[in-house]
């Protein structure tokens, strides 16, 4: 069965980078995008209490809803694609990366942000040269929640048309062919535990040396 | 709500569904993740090797386990399962070993002390004081499960995956809302119950 799956594979390159490349594109706009909207809102929300939790509610209720309804719910708003997918996953990644940007800086040592201020620190200098660093850890934890959910939200965009791997695996367990099946499923495991190493070594890397 | 009227039914049979896969995966998940967890707590290695194989399986995604179950289980309700199962291992193990650890070493040597054997120490002493933490993670992992079985719908495992494929393939609004709503709301009351037995276990642990 392996056999055969690599021989389809061997068999439709072009299909199946392509397959991959939406995938690829796919997940890693959602993630940058996710990103670029709930770090600059988590920050925002850090340093108001009832905001913070409020926010924090909020993401907690949207995780609840799952990928598959999240995805089904853009196809009637958005329509059936590639540009409804992306705002899908965009959803999906948002509650992960926003809960840990704002628990990442409230967890922050008041300490160590009286500090900074009694050096003279403008509140800008704070969340650039103290908050943000300090934070950087939790946030990437997040953002390594959010990399896997998007890669596996990502297999599902076939059913809103988005394409990816899930095409393969939808269309061998539709005419019950076990090998284009594994065409899908085995290189979509594999990014999505690659993404999972990646984004903890990213973690690793950028957690400031007097926080390791 | 006109629609929900007409098909209550149909809503009520999906959500049973939905529960009877979910409440089976998480229990199963509990006894192997109580065994795991009791193994893998006072041994470091033992917990590194547990978490990566637990968490490899937990980064598999869900569509991608499903279809590689198919040539070994076959379509239907017990494909659903092993894959929750399998997903749910990670957190609740980490919760078991982690609660039992966190157990203060004087309990445990003051257990000891008075002549208690192992497992008389973990039934009596460490699994008690664990239980709370291990509420948590059993509270984690219900919300996580009930918002993926629904995936579980394209294998025929039924659930409220259901409603959402039937309202893609007829474009029918409704239909999907009403399957995300429901299982929206089946993970809300899973976690506020669990929060309410985890925040009850923790003050009698107190009193």
């Amino acid at each position: 069965m392996l056999v055969e799956a690599w021989l389809y594979l061997l068999g439709h390159p072009a299909q199946f980078a392509k397959a991959l490349g939406v995938h690829v594109s796919l997940s890693l706009s959602a993630l940058a995008l996710a990103s670029l909207i709930a770090v600059p809102a988590g920050l925002h929300f850090a340093h108001r209490r009832a905001g913070a939790l409020a926010a924090i509610n909020v993401a907690n209720i949207g995780r609840t809803l799952p990928s598959l309804a999240v995805l089904a719910l853009a196809m009637p708003l958005l329509g059936t694609g590639f540009l409804p997918s992306l705002v899908a996953l965009t959803l999906i990644a948002l509650p992960p990366v926003l809960i840990n940007t704002i628990v990442g800086v409230r967890e922050i040592d008041p300490d160590v942000i009286d500090a900074a201020r009694g050096m003279g620190m403008s509140g800008r200098d704070v969340l650039r040269r103290i908050e943000l660093p300090l934070a950087v850890p939790v946030i990437f934890a997040g953002l390594r929640t959010g990399a896997v959910q998007v890669v596996s939200g990502a297999v599902l965009a076939t059913f809103i048309g988005g394409g990816g791997l899930g095409d393969f695996i939808t269309a061998g367990i539709a005419m019950m062919a076990l090998p284009l099946m594994l065409v899908g499923a085995i290189p979509v495991t594999l990014l999505s535990i690659g993404a999972d190493a990646l984004f903890g070594a990213l973690q690793r890397q950028l957690t400031p040396r007097g926080l390791q | 709500m006109s629609w929900f009227a007409r098909n209550w039914e149909q809503v009520a049979v999906a959500l049973y569904e939905h529960v009877l896969i979910a409440l089976t995966a998480l229990a199963i998940a509990a006894a192997i993740s109580l065994v795991l967890g009791v193994w893998a707590a006072r041994r470091p290695r033992v917990f590194a090797a547990t978490l990566a194989v637990t968490g490899a399986l937990y980064t598999i995604p869900t569509l991608a386990f499903l279809a590689l179950l198919i040539p070994v289980v076959g379509l239907g309700k017990a494909n659903v399962i092993i894959a929750m199962v399998a997903f749910s291992l990670v957190i609740m193990t980490r919760n078991v070993a982690t609660g039992i650890r966190d157990v203060p070493g004087d309990m445990v040597e003051a257990a000891k002390g008075m002549g208690m054997s192992a497992r008389q120490l973990l039934a009596r002493v460490e699994l008690p004081l664990a239980l709370p933490v291990i509420i948590a993670g059993l509270r984690i992992a219900a919300v996580t499960v009930i918002s993926v079985t629904t995936v579980g719908a394209y294998v025929n495992a039924g659930g409220l995956g259901t409603l959402i494929f039937d309202g893609i393939a007829t474009d029918n609004p409704p239909n999907i809302w009403a399957g995300a709503l429901t299982a929206c709301a089946l993970a809300v009351v899973a976690d506020l119950a669990l929060a309410r037995l985890e925040d009850v276990l923790r003050r009698r642990r107190r009193a």
